[in-house]
Protein backbone atom coordinates (compact mmCIF):
# COMPACT_ATOMS: atom_id res chain seq x y z
CA UNK A 1 0.00 0.00 0.00
CA UNK A 2 1.18 3.52 -0.73
CA UNK A 3 2.59 4.93 2.51
CA UNK A 4 0.42 8.06 2.42
CA UNK A 5 -2.73 6.01 1.88
CA UNK A 6 -1.71 3.73 4.73
CA UNK A 7 -1.30 6.73 7.05
CA UNK A 8 -4.60 8.26 5.92
CA UNK A 9 -6.47 4.98 6.45
CA UNK A 10 -5.03 4.51 9.92
CA UNK A 11 -5.81 8.10 10.95
CA UNK A 12 -9.38 7.65 9.68
CA UNK A 13 -9.87 4.82 12.20
CA UNK A 14 -9.39 7.36 15.01
CA UNK A 15 -12.45 9.38 13.99
CA UNK A 16 -15.86 8.66 15.47
CA UNK A 17 -19.41 9.46 14.43
CA UNK A 18 -20.50 13.09 14.62
CA UNK A 19 -17.07 14.61 15.26
CA UNK A 20 -16.04 18.03 14.01
CA UNK A 21 -12.68 17.56 12.29
CA UNK A 22 -10.12 19.86 10.69
CA UNK A 23 -7.72 18.38 8.16
CA UNK A 24 -4.46 20.10 7.29
CA UNK A 25 -3.33 20.66 3.72
CA UNK A 26 -1.56 17.79 1.95
CA UNK A 27 -1.45 14.28 3.39
CA UNK A 28 -4.10 14.96 6.08
CA UNK A 29 -6.64 15.90 3.39
CA UNK A 30 -6.51 12.27 2.20
CA UNK A 31 -8.11 11.11 5.45
CA UNK A 32 -11.54 12.25 4.22
CA UNK A 33 -11.41 9.58 1.51
CA UNK A 34 -10.89 6.67 3.88
CA UNK A 35 -13.49 7.04 6.60
CA UNK A 36 -14.72 3.64 7.75
CA UNK A 37 -18.25 2.70 6.57
CA UNK A 38 -20.99 4.14 8.75
CA UNK A 39 -18.83 6.93 10.16
CA UNK A 40 -19.96 10.46 9.41
CA UNK A 41 -17.80 13.32 10.55
CA UNK A 42 -18.14 17.01 9.77
CA UNK A 43 -15.20 18.76 8.21
CA UNK A 44 -14.30 22.29 9.13
CA UNK A 45 -12.28 24.52 6.83
CA UNK A 46 -10.36 27.12 8.85
CA UNK A 47 -11.19 29.87 6.35
CA UNK A 48 -14.76 29.70 7.57
CA UNK A 49 -16.86 26.68 6.71
CA UNK A 50 -18.40 23.74 8.55
CA UNK A 51 -19.67 20.83 6.48
CA UNK A 52 -17.33 20.57 3.50
CA UNK A 53 -18.33 17.99 0.90
CA UNK A 54 -16.86 16.67 -2.36
CA UNK A 55 -16.23 19.25 -5.06
CA UNK A 56 -19.11 19.78 -7.50
CA UNK A 57 -18.67 18.82 -11.14
CA UNK A 58 -16.22 20.94 -13.07
CA UNK A 59 -17.88 24.15 -14.15
CA UNK A 60 -20.45 24.01 -11.34
CA UNK A 61 -18.19 25.29 -8.55
CA UNK A 62 -18.96 28.51 -6.69
CA UNK A 63 -16.01 30.91 -6.90
CA UNK A 64 -16.56 31.88 -3.25
CA UNK A 65 -16.58 28.33 -1.93
CA UNK A 66 -12.97 27.27 -1.37
CA UNK A 67 -10.91 25.48 1.27
CA UNK A 68 -7.88 26.82 3.12
CA UNK A 69 -5.67 25.75 0.23
CA UNK A 70 -7.80 27.70 -2.26
CA UNK A 71 -9.36 24.58 -3.84
CA UNK A 72 -13.10 24.54 -4.60
CA UNK A 73 -15.34 22.78 -2.08
CA UNK A 74 -18.87 21.48 -1.96
CA UNK A 75 -21.26 21.58 0.98
CA UNK A 76 -23.32 18.96 2.80
CA UNK A 77 -26.96 19.83 3.55
CA UNK A 78 -26.80 21.82 6.77
CA UNK A 79 -23.37 23.28 6.09
CA UNK A 80 -22.60 26.73 7.53
CA UNK A 81 -20.48 29.69 6.46
CA UNK A 82 -18.78 31.35 9.40
CA UNK A 83 -16.38 34.25 9.85
CA UNK A 84 -12.75 33.81 10.86
CA UNK A 85 -13.38 34.71 14.52
CA UNK A 86 -16.05 32.03 14.85
CA UNK A 87 -13.93 29.58 12.88
CA UNK A 88 -11.03 30.05 15.30
CA UNK A 89 -13.44 30.20 18.22
CA UNK A 90 -14.37 26.63 17.29
CA UNK A 91 -10.68 25.72 17.18
CA UNK A 92 -9.41 27.63 20.21
CA UNK A 93 -12.49 27.22 22.37
CA UNK A 94 -12.25 23.44 22.51
CA UNK A 95 -15.16 22.76 20.13
CA UNK A 96 -13.07 20.98 17.51
CA UNK A 97 -12.92 17.25 18.23
CA UNK A 98 -9.85 16.48 16.16
CA UNK A 99 -7.26 18.04 13.93
CA UNK A 100 -4.98 16.08 11.63
CA UNK A 101 -1.75 17.87 10.75
CA UNK A 102 1.50 17.12 8.99
CA UNK A 103 4.74 17.23 10.95
CA UNK A 104 8.40 18.09 10.40
CA UNK A 105 9.52 16.87 13.85
CA UNK A 106 7.92 15.44 17.01
CA UNK A 107 9.88 14.80 20.18
CA UNK A 108 9.84 12.66 23.34
CA UNK A 109 7.59 15.16 25.08
CA UNK A 110 5.12 14.87 22.22
CA UNK A 111 5.80 18.42 21.09
CA UNK A 112 5.38 19.19 17.41
CA UNK A 113 7.37 21.40 15.04
CA UNK A 114 5.68 21.87 11.69
CA UNK A 115 5.65 25.51 10.68
CA UNK A 116 9.10 26.76 9.76
CA UNK A 117 12.69 25.90 8.90
CA UNK A 118 14.85 28.88 9.90
CA UNK A 119 16.79 30.29 6.98
CA UNK A 120 14.98 28.07 4.48
CA UNK A 121 11.24 28.24 4.82
CA UNK A 122 9.34 30.95 6.69
CA UNK A 123 5.81 30.57 5.42
CA UNK A 124 4.05 31.60 8.61
CA UNK A 125 2.08 29.43 10.98
CA UNK A 126 -1.36 30.11 9.52
CA UNK A 127 -3.78 28.27 11.79
CA UNK A 128 -1.37 25.53 12.93
CA UNK A 129 -0.51 26.99 16.35
CA UNK A 130 -4.18 27.53 17.16
CA UNK A 131 -5.11 24.02 16.02
CA UNK A 132 -2.38 22.27 18.01
CA UNK A 133 -3.10 24.36 21.10
CA UNK A 134 -6.89 24.25 20.97
CA UNK A 135 -8.21 21.05 19.38
CA UNK A 136 -9.42 18.29 21.70
CA UNK A 137 -7.38 15.69 19.83
CA UNK A 138 -4.23 16.46 17.79
CA UNK A 139 -3.18 13.74 15.36
CA UNK A 140 0.13 14.12 13.55
CA UNK A 141 0.14 12.33 10.19
CA UNK A 142 3.59 12.09 8.62
CA UNK A 143 6.13 9.75 7.09
CA UNK A 144 8.41 8.31 9.78
CA UNK A 145 11.70 9.56 8.31
CA UNK A 146 12.74 12.26 5.86
CA UNK A 147 15.07 10.63 3.33
CA UNK A 148 16.12 8.14 6.02
CA UNK A 149 16.63 10.78 8.74
CA UNK A 150 14.39 10.28 11.79
CA UNK A 151 11.67 12.89 12.37
CA UNK A 152 10.75 11.59 15.83
CA UNK A 153 13.53 13.03 17.96
CA UNK A 154 14.66 13.33 21.57
CA UNK A 155 14.09 17.06 21.32
CA UNK A 156 12.74 19.10 18.41
CA UNK A 157 15.43 21.16 16.68
CA UNK A 158 12.99 23.27 14.69
CA UNK A 159 10.83 25.98 16.29
CA UNK A 160 7.84 24.45 18.07
CA UNK A 161 4.28 24.88 16.87
CA UNK A 162 2.96 24.53 20.42
CA UNK A 163 4.16 23.27 23.80
CA UNK A 164 0.99 21.16 23.98
CA UNK A 165 1.59 17.40 23.86
CA UNK A 166 -0.02 15.95 20.73
CA UNK A 167 -2.45 13.03 21.10
CA UNK A 168 -1.16 10.58 18.51
CA UNK A 169 1.51 10.19 15.83
CA UNK A 170 0.60 8.06 12.81
CA UNK A 171 3.39 7.24 10.35
CA UNK A 172 4.04 4.74 7.57
CA UNK A 173 5.83 2.55 10.14
CA UNK A 174 3.95 2.94 13.40
CA UNK A 175 1.31 4.45 15.65
CA UNK A 176 2.91 6.19 18.62
CA UNK A 177 1.12 7.73 21.57
CA UNK A 178 2.88 10.49 23.50
CA UNK A 179 2.17 10.11 27.22
CA UNK A 180 3.39 11.65 30.46
CA UNK A 181 5.97 8.82 30.67
CA UNK A 182 7.14 9.21 27.07
CA UNK A 183 6.38 7.88 23.60
CA UNK A 184 4.53 4.56 23.64
CA UNK A 185 4.68 2.36 20.54
CA UNK A 186 1.06 1.32 20.08
CA UNK A 187 1.07 -0.35 16.66
CA UNK A 188 3.37 -1.23 13.79
CA UNK A 189 2.50 -1.02 10.11
CA UNK A 190 1.78 -4.29 8.27
CA UNK A 191 5.05 -6.17 7.69
CA UNK A 192 7.11 -3.80 9.86
CA UNK A 193 8.95 -5.05 12.96
CA UNK A 194 9.36 -3.29 16.28
CA UNK A 195 13.11 -3.27 15.67
CA UNK A 196 12.65 -1.45 12.35
CA UNK A 197 10.57 1.24 14.09
CA UNK A 198 13.16 1.64 16.86
CA UNK A 199 15.95 1.93 14.27
CA UNK A 200 14.08 4.67 12.40
CA UNK A 201 13.32 6.66 15.58
CA UNK A 202 15.80 8.84 17.46
CA UNK A 203 13.53 9.28 20.48
CA UNK A 204 13.30 6.59 23.13
CA UNK A 205 10.20 4.45 22.65
CA UNK A 206 8.32 2.68 25.42
CA UNK A 207 7.51 -0.75 24.01
CA UNK A 208 4.64 -2.73 25.53
CA UNK A 209 4.82 -6.51 25.62
CA UNK A 210 2.39 -6.82 22.74
CA UNK A 211 2.50 -4.38 19.81
CA UNK A 212 -0.24 -5.23 17.29
CA UNK A 213 -0.29 -4.47 13.58
CA UNK A 214 -2.35 -1.52 12.35
CA UNK A 215 -5.89 -2.64 11.54
CA UNK A 216 -5.97 -1.17 8.05
CA UNK A 217 -7.44 -3.02 5.10
CA UNK A 218 -6.57 -3.06 1.42
CA UNK A 219 -9.99 -1.82 0.22
CA UNK A 220 -9.98 1.17 -2.07
CA UNK A 221 -11.55 4.53 -1.25
CA UNK A 222 -14.65 3.80 0.76
CA UNK A 223 -16.52 7.05 1.05
CA UNK A 224 -16.06 10.43 -0.59
CA UNK A 225 -14.92 13.45 1.43
CA UNK A 226 -17.74 14.70 3.60
CA UNK A 227 -18.66 11.21 4.60
CA UNK A 228 -22.35 11.41 3.77
CA UNK B 1 -31.05 59.37 2.87
CA UNK B 2 -27.29 59.54 3.18
CA UNK B 3 -25.63 58.38 -0.02
CA UNK B 4 -22.65 56.18 0.68
CA UNK B 5 -21.97 55.29 -2.95
CA UNK B 6 -18.53 56.19 -4.20
CA UNK B 7 -16.56 55.34 -7.32
CA UNK B 8 -13.59 53.06 -6.74
CA UNK B 9 -11.26 55.88 -7.89
CA UNK B 10 -12.74 58.39 -5.44
CA UNK B 11 -12.58 55.86 -2.62
CA UNK B 12 -8.89 55.20 -3.16
CA UNK B 13 -8.18 58.95 -3.44
CA UNK B 14 -9.15 59.17 0.26
CA UNK B 15 -6.35 56.77 1.19
CA UNK B 16 -3.02 58.57 1.72
CA UNK B 17 0.49 57.16 1.27
CA UNK B 18 1.60 55.46 4.48
CA UNK B 19 -1.94 54.43 5.48
CA UNK B 20 -2.64 51.26 7.42
CA UNK B 21 -5.16 48.99 5.70
CA UNK B 22 -7.06 45.98 6.91
CA UNK B 23 -7.93 43.97 3.81
CA UNK B 24 -10.40 41.10 3.92
CA UNK B 25 -9.82 37.82 2.14
CA UNK B 26 -8.19 34.43 2.45
CA UNK B 27 -5.85 33.57 -0.41
CA UNK B 28 -7.69 36.19 -2.47
CA UNK B 29 -11.17 34.76 -1.85
CA UNK B 30 -13.14 37.55 -0.21
CA UNK B 31 -10.62 40.27 -1.07
CA UNK B 32 -11.87 43.54 -2.62
CA UNK B 33 -10.19 43.12 -6.00
CA UNK B 34 -11.32 46.42 -7.55
CA UNK B 35 -10.07 48.47 -4.60
CA UNK B 36 -6.74 46.65 -4.68
CA UNK B 37 -6.34 47.22 -8.42
CA UNK B 38 -7.14 50.90 -7.97
CA UNK B 39 -4.53 51.22 -5.18
CA UNK B 40 -2.01 49.86 -7.68
CA UNK B 41 -3.25 52.17 -10.46
CA UNK B 42 -2.98 55.23 -8.22
CA UNK B 43 0.35 53.99 -6.82
CA UNK B 44 -0.29 54.40 -3.08
CA UNK B 45 3.01 53.81 -1.28
CA UNK B 46 4.40 52.76 2.12
CA UNK B 47 1.24 50.92 3.06
CA UNK B 48 0.81 48.76 6.13
CA UNK B 49 -1.36 45.77 5.27
CA UNK B 50 -3.13 43.73 7.94
CA UNK B 51 -4.61 40.62 6.36
CA UNK B 52 -4.64 36.86 6.72
CA UNK B 53 -2.11 36.35 3.92
CA UNK B 54 -0.62 37.99 0.84
CA UNK B 55 -2.23 35.55 -1.63
CA UNK B 56 -0.03 34.81 -4.64
CA UNK B 57 1.92 37.02 -7.05
CA UNK B 58 -0.61 38.57 -9.43
CA UNK B 59 -3.58 37.80 -7.17
CA UNK B 60 -5.41 40.17 -4.79
CA UNK B 61 -3.03 41.49 -2.08
CA UNK B 62 -0.22 39.90 -4.09
CA UNK B 63 -0.69 42.75 -6.59
CA UNK B 64 0.20 45.32 -3.91
CA UNK B 65 3.31 43.29 -3.06
CA UNK B 66 4.27 42.95 -6.75
CA UNK B 67 4.03 46.74 -7.18
CA UNK B 68 6.18 47.28 -4.04
CA UNK B 69 3.56 49.46 -2.40
CA UNK B 70 3.72 47.73 0.97
CA UNK B 71 6.21 48.58 3.71
CA UNK B 72 4.81 46.39 6.46
CA UNK B 73 2.66 43.26 6.58
CA UNK B 74 0.89 41.73 9.58
CA UNK B 75 -0.38 38.31 8.48
CA UNK B 76 -0.63 34.67 9.50
CA UNK B 77 0.81 33.21 6.33
CA UNK B 78 3.04 34.33 3.46
CA UNK B 79 4.06 30.86 2.26
CA UNK B 80 2.03 31.06 -0.93
CA UNK B 81 3.70 34.27 -2.04
CA UNK B 82 7.42 33.88 -2.79
CA UNK B 83 7.63 37.58 -3.69
CA UNK B 84 6.60 38.59 -0.14
CA UNK B 85 9.28 36.25 1.20
CA UNK B 86 11.86 37.66 -1.22
CA UNK B 87 11.10 41.26 -0.20
CA UNK B 88 11.19 40.24 3.48
CA UNK B 89 14.61 38.58 3.14
CA UNK B 90 15.89 41.59 1.14
CA UNK B 91 14.76 43.87 3.97
CA UNK B 92 12.35 45.79 1.72
CA UNK B 93 9.28 44.79 3.66
CA UNK B 94 8.70 44.17 7.35
CA UNK B 95 6.61 41.08 8.13
CA UNK B 96 5.00 40.24 11.44
CA UNK B 97 3.67 36.68 11.47
CA UNK B 98 0.75 36.08 13.82
CA UNK B 99 -1.16 32.83 14.44
CA UNK B 100 -4.39 33.09 12.49
CA UNK B 101 -6.68 32.76 15.49
CA UNK B 102 -4.67 35.35 17.39
CA UNK B 103 -4.68 37.66 14.36
CA UNK B 104 -8.45 37.63 14.04
CA UNK B 105 -8.86 38.04 17.81
CA UNK B 106 -6.44 41.00 17.86
CA UNK B 107 -8.54 42.61 15.13
CA UNK B 108 -11.72 41.75 17.02
CA UNK B 109 -10.25 43.22 20.22
CA UNK B 110 -9.41 46.41 18.32
CA UNK B 111 -12.95 46.65 17.03
CA UNK B 112 -14.72 45.68 20.24
CA UNK B 113 -12.77 47.99 22.54
CA UNK B 114 -10.98 45.26 24.43
CA UNK B 115 -7.58 45.94 26.00
CA UNK B 116 -5.87 42.72 24.99
CA UNK B 117 -6.23 39.16 23.81
CA UNK B 118 -5.15 36.63 26.41
CA UNK B 119 -4.48 33.24 24.82
CA UNK B 120 -2.42 30.07 25.22
CA UNK B 121 -1.68 30.00 21.46
CA UNK B 122 1.99 30.78 20.88
CA UNK B 123 3.16 30.17 24.45
CA UNK B 124 6.62 28.63 24.51
CA UNK B 125 7.16 29.36 20.80
CA UNK B 126 8.94 32.12 18.88
CA UNK B 127 5.60 33.98 18.85
CA UNK B 128 6.01 34.66 22.59
CA UNK B 129 9.35 36.45 22.16
CA UNK B 130 9.23 39.88 23.81
CA UNK B 131 5.62 39.49 24.91
CA UNK B 132 4.08 39.50 28.38
CA UNK B 133 2.66 36.34 29.87
CA UNK B 134 0.15 36.30 32.69
CA UNK B 135 -1.24 33.58 34.89
CA UNK B 136 -4.97 33.24 35.41
CA UNK B 137 -6.30 30.54 37.75
CA UNK B 138 -2.92 28.83 37.62
CA UNK B 139 -2.70 28.71 33.83
CA UNK B 140 -0.21 30.74 31.75
CA UNK B 141 -1.39 32.91 28.86
CA UNK B 142 0.24 35.15 26.30
CA UNK B 143 -0.89 38.78 26.17
CA UNK B 144 -1.52 39.95 22.61
CA UNK B 145 -2.26 43.56 21.71
CA UNK B 146 -5.33 44.76 19.76
CA UNK B 147 -4.99 45.85 16.13
CA UNK B 148 -6.62 48.84 14.48
CA UNK B 149 -6.17 50.45 11.08
CA UNK B 150 -6.90 53.67 9.22
CA UNK B 151 -9.04 51.88 6.63
CA UNK B 152 -10.80 48.56 6.29
CA UNK B 153 -11.27 47.42 2.69
CA UNK B 154 -13.94 44.74 2.55
CA UNK B 155 -15.54 42.51 0.00
CA UNK B 156 -19.26 41.94 0.61
CA UNK B 157 -21.73 39.86 -1.34
CA UNK B 158 -24.66 42.29 -1.16
CA UNK B 159 -24.77 45.85 0.10
CA UNK B 160 -27.98 47.87 0.37
CA UNK B 161 -28.10 51.64 -0.14
CA UNK B 162 -27.57 52.19 3.58
CA UNK B 163 -24.47 50.01 3.69
CA UNK B 164 -25.84 46.87 5.34
CA UNK B 165 -23.70 43.95 4.21
CA UNK B 166 -23.90 40.22 3.82
CA UNK B 167 -21.29 37.80 2.58
CA UNK B 168 -21.08 34.66 0.46
CA UNK B 169 -19.64 31.32 1.60
CA UNK B 170 -15.92 31.43 2.42
CA UNK B 171 -15.57 34.98 1.09
CA UNK B 172 -16.78 36.07 4.53
CA UNK B 173 -13.60 35.21 6.51
CA UNK B 174 -12.00 38.35 8.06
CA UNK B 175 -14.34 40.89 6.44
CA UNK B 176 -17.05 41.24 9.14
CA UNK B 177 -14.42 41.39 11.91
CA UNK B 178 -12.39 44.09 10.19
CA UNK B 179 -15.56 46.17 9.74
CA UNK B 180 -15.28 47.26 13.38
CA UNK B 181 -11.54 47.83 13.63
CA UNK B 182 -10.79 50.72 11.25
CA UNK B 183 -11.45 54.45 11.26
CA UNK B 184 -12.99 54.32 7.76
CA UNK B 185 -14.72 51.30 6.32
CA UNK B 186 -15.03 50.91 2.57
CA UNK B 187 -17.09 48.00 1.27
CA UNK B 188 -16.88 46.64 -2.25
CA UNK B 189 -20.05 44.63 -2.86
CA UNK B 190 -20.64 42.14 -5.64
CA UNK B 191 -24.28 43.32 -5.80
CA UNK B 192 -26.11 46.45 -4.64
CA UNK B 193 -29.73 46.02 -3.58
CA UNK B 194 -32.49 48.31 -2.26
CA UNK B 195 -32.84 48.75 1.49
CA UNK B 196 -34.95 45.93 2.91
CA UNK B 197 -33.82 43.27 0.45
CA UNK B 198 -31.27 42.07 2.98
CA UNK B 199 -33.64 41.26 5.86
CA UNK B 200 -32.67 42.30 9.39
CA UNK B 201 -31.83 38.70 10.27
CA UNK B 202 -29.54 38.35 7.26
CA UNK B 203 -27.49 41.50 7.83
CA UNK B 204 -24.03 40.46 8.98
CA UNK B 205 -22.36 43.88 9.07
CA UNK B 206 -24.77 46.65 10.18
CA UNK B 207 -24.82 49.81 8.06
CA UNK B 208 -23.66 52.00 10.95
CA UNK B 209 -20.18 50.55 10.57
CA UNK B 210 -19.86 51.17 6.83
CA UNK B 211 -18.71 54.58 5.59
CA UNK B 212 -18.62 54.00 1.84
CA UNK B 213 -19.97 51.50 -0.65
CA UNK B 214 -18.16 51.14 -3.96
CA UNK B 215 -20.43 51.66 -6.95
CA UNK B 216 -20.92 48.74 -9.25
CA UNK B 217 -18.67 48.47 -12.26
CA UNK B 218 -20.72 50.19 -14.96
CA UNK B 219 -18.51 48.73 -17.67
CA UNK B 220 -19.32 45.16 -16.71
CA UNK B 221 -22.56 45.10 -18.73
CA UNK B 222 -21.67 47.70 -21.34
CA UNK B 223 -23.26 50.67 -19.54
Amino acid sequence: MDSKILIAKRVALELTNGQLVNLGIGLPTLVAKYLPPGIQVYFQSENGFVGMAPVPEEGMENEFGVDAGGAFIGAIPGACSIDSALSFGLIRGGHLDATVLGGLEVDEQGQLANWMVPGKMVPGMGGAMDLVTGAKQVIVAMVHTAKGVPKILKKCKLPLTSVRRVSLIVTDLAVIEPTEQGLVLREVAPGVTVQQVVAATEAKLIIPEHVPEMGVTEEAEAIPAGGV
Amino acid sequence: MINKALSVANAVEMIPDGASLMIGGFMGTGSPHRLIEELVRQGRKNLTVIANDTARPGLAIGKLIDAKLVRRVIASHIGTNPETQRQMIAGEIEVELVPQGTLVERIRAGGYGLGAVVTPTGLGTTVATGKRTIEIDGKPFLVEIPLKADFALLLAHRADYLGNLDYELTARNFNPIMALAADKVIAEPVEIVPVGVISPDEVVTPFVLVDHVIERDRRAYGQ
